[in-house]
């Protein structure tokens, strides 16, 4: 194909933006990977002098292992326990005819568009008012209500590409419905299932605003535990986290895109 | 529960299959949602009727009916940050939208497998980070002796750091960082479903590349500048450690002034008016904008 010499222009021009702009995006997580690698408890860029220190430091403090335990149970907990409420319910949506059907599912999709703050509030005085101690199960009801949204649509996205044939047969062929269910739904759904768990464990671990509502100083999560860090101290420990942090979540997701196609999940891909 | 049979599905009546005719495990399936509906929606009753009762000083407990709360909105301290808010929010939405377009459009027509991948998983990987670390990592770029500051001053380009931080520019600046992906993926999303087909058209007809992105490329792709800039809207709106930690007190959006009444003065009463008002105007500004670009969405492939 032809181009004239204002196409390439344009073309040199178009890339050079995109390349700005991925900087802008990579820029934190480069400069806090600097800035955790530096020896002094000082910024100075570049550092003077390399050490593993910090890294060493933000995996002995006590309060943020206790923030990972607490995180990961929590995660855990409302991550599987809204898949399996959320599941149900999708195939409930999809399938059943019942009452108030548009309004649990109005309801249950609007921690979408609320703040978190607010859900967070909400669930707070909801406890101060039913006189509960500010423990785990709070926080736990509270991550489930805000990833359902993501476990419903996942898990109704797989519904509605499911071939009803197959169950159709199943059935058909003398098997109950509960038969039909476990032996030739779920499997087929298997694969929506797993993404749906695993964007609510990771939307649930990271959740920071509404879990500073509905923590206390027992229960705080990773995110909180990091944000108070950040109010009190100023050496890269918290630098140091941050870039395992960034790690292992590009790992992940690089290996999401290998192996699931990050580009269909998010509905990015060209259709030809 | 009634378990209201469907007739709308043709084959019902040909063959009745157990698995369409009859609702098994109804109860079982829908029950628990039901039960995480009701919760939430206490919840949220509980923030819109605490938000008419009025504050006891040094009790956790609301006093009676008022709607004082809702008169002292209009305190100019408290208008001003709701200003603030949601000027903060339109400059966010509208710089991550000029940002995110350049960044879309490339992520849809490279040819490029590897250059593909590499451009989704830059633009996703923030998504997942958490606010927390997002917000830390934009301190140790803007600060004092951060990033810029040092590299400016060793380049001798400025004799003292400059102010970044406490600033509307380092919280939008964050912000904009924070909703980019989101953005992105809207815009992608959009500019993935327009047929080729328009472009070449446009092409054969003799229209160069930058009349055929006008007249052609962005109209059709309104629906998802409408849809993204809305959603930035909303999630700026409700961003909190960004403002808190990068405003540092200085630059106050909502969510801060209700954590602050929340945890500060434990005037609950008075943090859930702010959430409910907070609440409606992001509503009304929606509603707005959608009502706005109307004619804009029109314009999209669908």
């Amino acid at each position: 194909m032809p181009r004239s010499a204002f196409q390439r222009l344009l073309r040199v021009i178009g890339i050079s933006v995109v390349v700005v702009i991925l900087g802008f995006l990579a820029l934190p997580a480069v400069v806090v990977t600097l800035a955790a690698f530096n020896d002094k408890a000082i910024l100075a860029f570049p550092p003077e002098q390399w050490s593993w220190r910090w890294f060493v430091k933000a995996v002995e403090y006590e309060d943020f292992r206790a923030g990972f335990r607490n995180g990961a149970t929590v995660t855990l907990w409302a991550s599987s326990t809204a898949l399996v409420i959320g599941a149900a319910f999708a195939f409930a949506i999809d399938r059943y005819q019942f009452r108030f059907k548009r309004l649990i599912e109005t309801i249950l999709i609007s921690p979408l568009v609320i703040p978190h703050f607010t859900v967070g509030l909400g669930f707070l005085i909801l406890a101060a008012e039913l006189g509960l101690a500010r423990g785990f199960a709070v926080v736990i009801v509270c991550h489930i209500v805000l990833v359902l949204p993501f476990v419903l649509r996942s898990v109704y996205v797989s519904l509605r590409n499911l071939d009803p044939r197959y169950e159709l047969a199943a059935a058909s062929l003398g098997a109950t419905p509960g038969r039909v269910l476990l032996t030739v739904t779920l499997p087929l759904l298997a694969p929506g299932l797993a993404s749906g768990w695993l964007f609510a464990a990771i939307l649930s671990f990271n959740e920071f605003t509404a879990s500073l509502f509905v923590t206390s100083q027992r229960t705080q999560t990773l995110p909180v535990a990091m944000y108070n860090y950040v109010r009190e101290y100023a050496d890269p420990s918290m630098a140091a986290l941050s870039v395992m942090y960034i790690v292992v979540t590009a790992l992940l997701l690089t290996f999401a895109n290998a192996f699931l196609g990050l580009g269909k999940v998010m509905n990015v891909e060209r259709s030809h | 529960m009634t378990a209201a049979v469907s007739q709308s599905r043709p084959f019902v009546y040909l063959e009745p299959s157990p698995v369409v005719t009859q609702q098994p495990f109804l109860r079982v399936f829908v029950t628990p949602a039901t039960l995480c509906a009701f919760g939430f929606a206490v919840a949220m009753i509980a923030v819109l009727q605490y938000s008419v009762r009025a504050y006891i000083p040094g009790s956790l407990e609301a006093g009676g009916f008022t709607l004082s709360n809702f008169v002292a909105l209009l305190k100019p301290l408290y208008a001003r940050v709701f200003l603030d808010t949601v000027w903060i929010c339109f400059l966010t939405a509208f710089f991550t939208l000029i940002v995110g377009y350049p960044l879309a459009y490339a992520l849809v027509f490279t040819p490029n497998v590897a250059i593909k991948s590499f451009v989704l998983v830059t633009v996703v990987t923030p998504l997942f980070l958490g606010e927390v670390v997002r917000t830390y990592s934009w301190i140790i770029v803007l600060g004092n002796n951060g990033f810029i500051n040092s590299t400016l001053l060793k380049l001798g380009l400025i004799d003292s750091p400059v102010q970044f931080m406490f600033t509307k520019f380092g919280v939008v600046t964050a912000l904009v960082h924070v909703t980019l992906p989101v953005m992105v993926i809207m815009l992608a999303a959009a500019l993935s479903h327009i047929d080729r087909d328009y472009q070449k058209a446009a092409e054969s007809l003799g229209a160069g590349p930058i009349r055929t992105f006008i007249t052609v490329t962005l109209p059709l792709s309104a629906p998802g500048i409408v849809a993204g800039v809305t959603t930035a809207f909303a999630w700026t709106f409700s961003a909190f450690a960004t403002p808190q930690l990068i405003g540092g007190g200085r630059v106050n959006m909502v969510s801060n002034l209700v954590y602050q009444l929340g945890f500060a003065s434990f005037n609950f009463p008075f943090a859930a008016a702010l959430c409910v008002a907070g609440l409606a105007l992001t509503f009304i500004t929606l509603w707005l904008f959608r009502w706005i670009a109307r004619p804009l969405e029109r314009m999209g492939p669908h």
